[in-house]
């Protein structure tokens, strides 16, 4: 791997401006196609009847009435579904067992989340879909819903899966409703408390909260007499939902084809199956092509937010404030199957310090809730929050400054992880220093008006980003433009963050490079759009493309100039001869004379990333201000600095963050799963489930930090979740600084900042 | 099984739809933003929550925008619809869709053709809000991608190339 962190700072063509995105014009035009936008050929409609109870045995299904009525052309239940055989798959963000997978798409035999598909059918259209599914019988025998840790856990809980065994510290359990229990140790935790000058332990409660992504869930499938399936699906990860319809529906791999659509919004959401398999089976049942789309409200009920949980966290300081041990203990409700990102919760709580001793029991525990999916930074924001909030009341305590705390403490390169791998070159430092820096940090927070309190809150928080793999095909056009295509969905600008690193190789202007998003028959595999991977790796893959390109045409040139390839040079977008340097052909020129010399030039570059993808660090500033008889939280003003190693598209790099600190400040203050005692979510919808309004934010300054990566040629580090991690504690700590006593819970609502006030009036805490 | 139409009797809707007179029939539980995607087969205003709280199927209707999800199609016979398909001069692009563009106010894109329809309407009533009026207005259209810094930003800088 080329390194970069021993060179100077190179120098970039491209890398770093701010083109036009490549499919911006179609989204500005409202001419993209999206999941639910996809029109065929006798196109029909399926629904989903889904189960009202968090937790039933399904003693009988009939569809019998639903497969008879005028305009319905199939329905299935969970007895026409393949039953699949315990598979774990690794999703790079999830690790997913594939029987949980299948049983998650469709129940079979016991729904345990309210939602749970129970049937299925497809019909002419989507209202006659909708009327078939009340035509469906079923009888159902409600258990009790587990939807508490304290209930999932308690000696004598009621078991969600017979044939659970749990993995608690290596001994297998069953039954038991804690899917695993891992536990991370290093030095003495326990001797380094007993002689610390300070200790302080709190234990934080953190709501589930949905990626609220703005496009429903939307796959068609198409089962063709010839046991091909062609799977049309908004998806972070076509190649995955390829690999899993194909076991979960038993047909061989390549016969399963995946065409990704445009894809509205993701975060983590959209990598397992949801519909896919069922739109297939009704497919084949009908031997039409179905299209099914979820409304918002079974988005909610049925499709996975991030967990929800409880996180005990304890950190032990010398007397001059530096770190000595810290522990912590982090329980993740999982929701209806294991998978909740305990190990990446583990992995980030502490990761932004110097920890000599340390313990971190984790705990993944299944209730009768939808299964969680990845969110952002999967599992770090929860346990940050934690971490984070914890080191601002012990900087009060001790009276200490929270940035000389951080800056004391920081880890750097060399840094052992609490969990063990041992940090590369990073921007940890550089991003609070640039905070430190920053006007807003000089600034001062301003007078409040009457009844109204202000207060300044910092965070910090990490995230290691994915490598993984990826391939990109680059063809040399006669013009000298190039195409590339690629298989990773763009969610946010990839395509041309792709494409500006394959245009940085060959010195061409980033839209002399056009880039094509292609189903899974038509590019080699790539790993998902996720973990932060895609610009990273697939840039990589693209880099490892044009330089096989660069290669192939300096043969070429040799064959005209009649010389050796290695007299050919490429620098600036021009080959020379070495030898006569008056032979001289710029990219463009050259682009025209290969169908005389060879044919067409068109190379892949495959990449396995492996370790790190370096790991982006970042440290958010924001200030707030809290109004005393309401309990609203407005907030004033916020900064985000965020390594980026170098920002390919800077304008996409601070979207990035911005977004990020916009989703962290809605989990922060409003974002919750409202649930009745028997698992129901009461607020399924964007008007109870709050998530923030134009109105409600500020502007976000974003600060781009570059501290080169020395896992990616150009520097490069996957940036796009580490924004999410430090807003909840950075906004809980403002709060705390306005109104002189903290809250342990997520979302910090005016009801819980009311009773926050009240408690400080009675004088007592809220730990 | 029998595979024939649904016995539901369709309303005649005529309107004018981005400047062209059209015609379409509608189900009478359809909404507009059903009947724009389904039937006229206009996909670009998207459905988010199909219950009037994202803004991602805003439509300008006889000027003033609306949700077009609380809209029964039946109800636009006789009026006026415009759309993200009819805001682009032919091969052009409005102010607001360049300066999306420029600013880099989109990410996934799928909010976008709802505010660039609320954005259009009110850049026709206030040629020069201030950033608070903005967020004000857009304050019915849900991003989750953005943090809505840039597509503020976006909606400022079409403002400001307008005078």
């Amino acid at each position: 791997m080329t390194t970069t962190a021993d060179r100077p700072a190179q120098e970039f063509k491209v890398v770093g401006s701010r083109p036009i995105r490549h499919d911006g014009v179609d989204k500005v035009l409202g001419r993209a196609q999206y999941g639910a936008d996809l029109k065929l050929p006798g196109l029909i409609h399926g629904a989903v009847l889904r189960s009202p109870y968090a937790h039933a045995v399904i003693k009988r299904v009939d569809v019998s009435r639903a497969e008879a009525a005028t305009g319905v052309f199939a329905a299935i239940t969970g007895d026409d579904m393949p039953v699949t055989a315990p598979k774990m798959v690794d999703m790079v963000e999830e690790v997913t067992n594939l029987k949980w997978s299948s049983q998650r798409v469709m129940a079979h035999g016991k729904a345990v989340y309210r939602g749970h598909p129970v049937a299925a059918v497809a019909a002419v259209d989507q209202n006659t879909a909708l009327e078939a599914l009340k035509l469906i019988e079923v009888e159902y025998e409600p258990l009790q819903a587990v939807i508490s840790l304290e209930d999932a856990m308690k000696p004598d809980a009621v078991i969600i899966h017979d044939d659970l065994e749990g993995d608690h510290l290596g001994e297998k359990v069953s039954p038991t409703n804690v899917a695993e229990h891992t536990r991370t140790e290093f030095g003495d935790p326990e001797a380094a408390f007993a002689e610390a000058a300070h200790v302080i332990e709190r234990t934080y409660t953190i709501a589930r909260a949905h990626q609220g992504y703005i496009e429903p869930h939307s796959s068609t499938a198409f089962w063709s007499p010839d046991d091909k399936l062609t799977v049309w699906t908004t998806t972070q990860a076509p190649f995955g939902v390829r690999s899993n319809v194909a076991t979960v529906l038993k047909l061989p791999l390549s016969d399963v084809r995946v065409v990704p659509m445009e894809i509205g919004g993701g975060f983590g959401g959209k990598i397992g199956l949801y519909m896919e398999p069922l739109a297939a089976m009704l497919s084949r049942k009908s031997g039409r092509p179905v299209k099914m789309t979820m409304d918002r409200k079974s988005v909610f009920d049925a499709t996975g937010p991030g967990p929800g949980g409880q996180v005990t966290a304890k950190i032990g300081v010398d007397k001059d404030g530096k770190i000595v041990a810290a522990t912590a203990d982090i329980r993740y409700m999982a929701g209806a199957y294991p998978g909740s990102s305990i190990s990446a919760a583990t992995a980030g709580i502490f990761a932004c310090y110097k920890v000599p001793n340390v313990r971190i029991d984790a705990y993944d525990v299944v209730i009768n809730m939808s299964k969680t999916a990845a969110y952002r930074a999967p599992g770090t924001p929860q346990a940050t929050f934690a971490s984070e909030s914890l080191i601002s009341e012990l900087c009060e305590t001790i009276g200490m400054d929270p940035m000389e705390f951080h800056l004391l403490n920081a880890a750097e390169e060399g840094t052992r992880r609490p969990d063990g791998p041992v940090f590369p070159r990073i921007g940890n430092v550089a991003c609070m220093e640039a905070i430190r820096d920053s006007d807003h940090f000089k600034s001062d927070l301003g007078e409040s008006s009457d009844g109204k309190l202000r207060g300044r809150g910092l965070a910090t928080g990490y995230w290691n980003g994915g490598g993984n793999r990826s391939s990109v095909t680059i063809s040399v056009n006669d013009d000298g433009v190039v195409s590339l295509v690629e298989g990773n969905p763009d969610i946010g600008g990839t395509r041309t963050t792709i494409a500006m690193q394959a245009a940085e190789v060959f010195g061409l202007p980033a839209h002399d490079v056009h880039p094509t998003v292609v189903d899974t028959d038509s590019v080699g595999y790539n790993d998902l759009t996720a973990g932060s991977r895609t610009t990273y790796a697939s840039g990589q893959a693209a880099i490892e493309a044009a330089k096989q390109v660069v290669e192939e045409i300096k043969k070429r040139m040799a064959m005209i100039w009649e010389t050796e390839p290695e007299n050919v040079e490429f620098e600036a977008s021009v080959f020379q001869n070495k030898v006569a340097p008056d032979q001289r052909l710029t990219f463009k020129e050259a682009a025209g004379k290969l169908g005389q010399t060879g044919g067409p030039v068109s190379k892949t570059g495959t990449v396995n990333v492996r370790g790190s993808g370096g790991g982006s660090f970042a440290a958010h500033l924001v200030d707030v201000e809290v109004d005393q008889e309401t309990g609203k939280v407005q907030i004033l003003r916020y900064t985000a600095a965020q390594d980026a190693g170098k920002a390919v598209h800077p304008s996409y790099v601070e979207g990035q963050f911005q977004g990020g600190a916009a989703q962290g400040i809605g989990w922060a203050l409003n974002e919750e799963y409202y649930t009745s005692p028997d698992g129901v979510m009461q607020n399924s919808s964007f008007l109870d489930y709050r998530m923030p309004t134009a109105l409600d934010l500020p502007m976000i300054d974003a600060i781009v930090v570059e501290v080169p990566n020395t896992n990616h040629p150009f520097g490069v580090r996957g940036i796009g979740e580490t924004s999410i991690v430090p807003p909840a504690p950075a906004v809980g700590n403002a709060i705390a600084d306005a109104i002189g006593t903290r809250l342990y819970q997520t979302p910090m609502n005016p009801s819980r900042i009311m009773e926050a006030l009240a408690n400080k009036r009675n004088g007592k805490n809220g730990h | 099984m029998t595979q024939q139409e649904t016995p539901v009797r369709k309303i005649p809707v005529a309107c004018t739809l981005n400047g062209q007179q059209t015609e379409f029939l509608a189900a009478p539980y359809q909404s507009l933003l059903e009947a724009l995607r389904e039937v006229v087969g206009l996909t670009g205003t998207k459905e988010g929550c199909n219950d009037g709280n994202c803004g991602a199927c805003t439509v300008s209707l006889d000027g003033r925008i609306v949700d077009s999800c609380l809209v029964l199609a039946a109800e636009v016979d006789g009026r006026q619809v415009d759309t993200i398909e009819g805001m682009a001069p032919p091969h052009g692009l409005h102010p607001l869709q360049q300066a999306f563009l420029e600013e880099a106010a989109l990410q996934c894109g799928i909010c976008t053709p709802g505010f660039l329809v609320a954005a259009r309407a009110l850049l026709e009533r206030e040629p020069h809000p201030d950033e608070h009026r903005i967020r004000l207005w857009l304050a019915g259209n849900l991003c989750r991608c953005t943090g809505y810094d840039k597509i503020v930003r976006a909606v400022q800088s079409a403002a400001n190339k307008t005078t």
